[in-house]
């Protein structure tokens, strides 16, 4: 057993925190009024290989795997929530999918310019029908001849406003449904018939869009079905599983970032004559949210290292949904916990906590709520012991 | 065109703090990192690298684990990286560390510039950069904020304390590099990955230096360590708590007083 990280792993978290610390931090609070991540700051990520961390370097990627991503992850989001789910939605499912499941020459078209960060990629799933049941998605996919025309809606989709390539997911046959009847689909958002339609202002992550973008009639060549076709369902599990980690990832950042906060305010809040770091209610507060996270560290790290090594199998997917779940509460909880040490001064626009905790509550939501990935996790216990889970 | 940059691994004095007790540093948990002007000095290099092309070799003296700075270098865009490791080399002083940096940059040899950072933030001397020149017998420039290469000769622009002196040397030449000259970039993520998992550092002990005897280390080292001690604490400056303009009217008698300013 060895809990240390490799050194290349070390220097990789102390550039990012650098790059972190430099350009994204000064510019968050920023993003969080004017609702946007500065292209500026994408570019430059893109430069340093962040925005294809995890993928192998012949198809531009850092060739950093999924704890090199993680660390991207966990690092960002101690600093910009926003910033780390542009990159995050772009990296860890838009790339992602087409990473899992192209082919060489769809790798070799579309992951290489993304992994350099020269064009952003999205994930469209939801629909208004769909968000807990994706496989009621209801955007439709015909052949024509060399093409497939898309029809349909999809709604909140991260990125979707400033995604130059797109990963969707249509209907190919409605009598299959989920079960061999949806196909997974690269589009670009210069497809004739493709266009964004309004874009949600938000509570948290103001300066990540999220976007409903349309298909009518849009034009998508056959050489853009990614993955067999009809198992695009699958795809998009197997794309949402891996996000989990990460997710988890930069849960951990914000949480670690919300404690580092806390013990720096107790230290320096002085009341009835000492600073409040004296008071046990404090003092569990902290020792709650440390032990918390180191908890999560390991979960997240661990997970990360079965995929890195080729363990993605069904144990695989069960501690995704725990990184997932495990994440965001040890964040809700971490975050709550800040602003209340903080008292006032939590509640301020002025201060960075008050953001963290807007920031926070999205990721006990999206990419599958935790109802739903508790749900994954019992089904899967459940299922190695012979009973179904319907 | 052969750059050599020489880089010195030092501890992260930001990261560094005081034992409160004992007034010393606390050494422990405090990561390393390559010396901030040496990190100046690299870019130089690189930015040559990128306008006019050339092969970057970064040099450090240092235990093992100075390979790492190695690493970084290599991340941020050097080409080739030697580590001069041996235990010989133990306890060398400014000058047996120039001169085993030198015998070194010897044997790399074809080399038309050596970028230097100014000074290590933890020797403090800023001295090995114009010993490692006087070694190898050739011209240098120190506290270079800008330059640019000539056919055959280097322009470069040298801050003082008052102004600035513009010099030209020609080449070979050593120059130190100050922290006003750029901003350093950062290693890239790929850059990272293939240092450690695909690159070589080179390393050269006391044998590959073919080094004359007494040259190196303590044992070459003319600087005797008779005593050390802590200097003694400065007295507390005076705050004067009057108000601003009244305060204001006392300091710039007393600052007349000492003839600091006339009037
Ligand atoms: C900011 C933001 C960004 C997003 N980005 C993307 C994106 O990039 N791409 C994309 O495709 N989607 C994206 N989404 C959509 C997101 O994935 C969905 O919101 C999410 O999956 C939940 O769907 P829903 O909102 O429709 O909730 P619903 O499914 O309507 O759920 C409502 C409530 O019912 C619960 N519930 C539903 N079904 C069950 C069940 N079987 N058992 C128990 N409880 C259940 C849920 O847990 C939840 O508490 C984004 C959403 C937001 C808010
Ligand atoms: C065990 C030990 C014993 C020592 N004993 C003595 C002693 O007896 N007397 C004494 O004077 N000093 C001694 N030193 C200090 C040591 O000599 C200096 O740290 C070293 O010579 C560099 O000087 P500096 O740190 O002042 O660097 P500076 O002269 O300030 O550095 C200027 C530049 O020179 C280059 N450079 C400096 N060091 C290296 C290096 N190792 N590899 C590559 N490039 C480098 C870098 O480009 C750097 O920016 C000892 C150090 C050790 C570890």
């Amino acid at each position: 057993m060895d809990f240390t990280f490799p050194k290349e792993y070390e220097l990789l978290r102390r550039m990012i925190r650098e790059f972190a610390q430099n350009e994204v931090a000064p510019i968050a609070e920023e993003v969080d009024v004017e609702e946007k991540v500065p292209m500026d700051v994408i570019r430059k990520a893109g430069k340093l290989g962040l925005m294809g961390v995890p993928f192998p370097q012949e198809y531009g990627g850092a060739g950093a795997g999924e704890i090199g991503y993680c660390i991207l992850m966990e690092e960002l989001n101690k600093v910009c929530a926003s910033t780390a789910t542009v990159i995050g939605a772009h990296t860890g499912i838009g790339a992602m999918a087409i990473y899992l499941d192209g082919t060489p020459e769809q790798k070799e078209k579309y992951l290489t310019p993304l992994a350099r960060g020269e064009k952003i990629a999205a994930f469209a799933l939801t629909e208004p029908n769909a968000g807990s049941d994706a496989a009621a998605i209801q955007t439709r996919a015909v052949r024509d001849g060399d093409n497939f025309i898309l029809n349909g809606t999809k709604i909140w989709i991260t990125n979707g406003d400033i995604a130059d390539i797109i990963t969707v997911f249509a209907v190919t046959d409605p009598a299959l449904g989920a079960r061999g009847g949806v196909t997974a689909f690269i589009v670009e958002n210069t497809f004739p018939g493709f266009r964004v339609g309004t874009k949600e202002t938000k509570m948290g992550i103001r300066g990540s869009s999220t976007a409903e973008i349309i298909f009518e009639d849009c034009v998508v060549p056959k050489e853009n079905v990614l993955g067999q076709f009809g198992a695009g369902f699958l795809t998009a599990l197997k794309t949402l599983d891996v996000g989990r980690i990460s997710l988890g990832a930069g849960c951990l950042g914000g949480a670690q970032a919300a404690l580092e906060a806390a013990i720096d305010f107790a230290k320096n809040r002085y009341q009835f004559g000492q600073p409040i770091a004296q008071k046990q209610a404090i003092q569990w507060m902290i020792a709650d949210m440390a032990t918390e996270i180191e908890a999560l560290r390991s979960l997240v790290y661990r997970t990360a290292w079965m995929m890195d090594s080729g363990h993605m199998d069904r144990e695989f997917s069960t501690y995704a949904a725990m990184c997932k779940v495990f994440g965001s509460e040890v964040l809700d909880r971490c975050v709550d916990k800040c602003v209340q040490i903080h008292g006032g001064m939590g509640y301020m626009k002025k201060y960075p906590v008050e953001r963290m905790y807007r920031d926070a509550r999205i990721t006990r939501i999206f990419e599958g709520t935790n109802e739903i990935q508790r749900l994954v996790i019992a089904t899967n216990l459940f299922r190695k012991v012979g009973v179904r889970i319907r | 065109m052969k750059i050599v940059v020489t880089i010195k691994q030092v501890p992260d004095t930001t990261e560094v703090k005081l034992d409160p007790r004992t007034g010393t540093l606390i050494r422990e948990g405090v990561p390393s990192i390559i010396n901030p002007e040496d990190k100046n000095a690299l870019e130089e290099a690189l930015k040559l690298k990128d306008t006019l092309g050339a092969h970057v070799v970064v040099i450090t003296m240092g235990p093992p684990q100075a390979d790492d700075a190695l690493r970084e270098a290599l991340a941020m865009g050097a080409d080739e990286a030697i580590l001069l490791s041996d235990r010989a080399f133990a306890g060398a002083d400014t000058w047996a560390t120039a001169t085993t940096l030198g015998m070194a940059i010897k044997k790399i040899g074809g080399y038309d510039l050596i970028l230097a950072g100014r000074q290590a933030i933890d020797g403090d001397t800023a001295q090995v950069g114009p010993q490692l020149a006087e070694y190898l017998g050739i011209p240098q420039i120190t506290y270079v904020t800008e330059l640019t290469l000539t056919n055959g000769s280097v322009r470069a622009k040298r801050k003082l304390e008052d102004g600035y002196e513009i010099i030209e040397a020609p080449l070979p030449a050593l120059l130190t590099i100050t922290k006003e000259a750029n901003k350093p970039r950062y290693p890239t993520a790929p850059g990272i990955i293939t240092a450690y998992r695909a690159r070589q550092v080179t390393l050269w002990t006391s044998k590959d230096l073919d080094a004359e005897p007494g040259t190196l280390g303590l044992e070459g080292s003319p600087t005797q360590v008779r005593r050390s001690f802590s200097p003694p604490a400065k007295e507390p400056g005076e705050t004067i708590t009057a108000p601003p303009e009244e305060a204001a009217r006392q300091i710039l008698s007393r600052l007349k007083a000492r003839n600091i300013i006339q009037g």
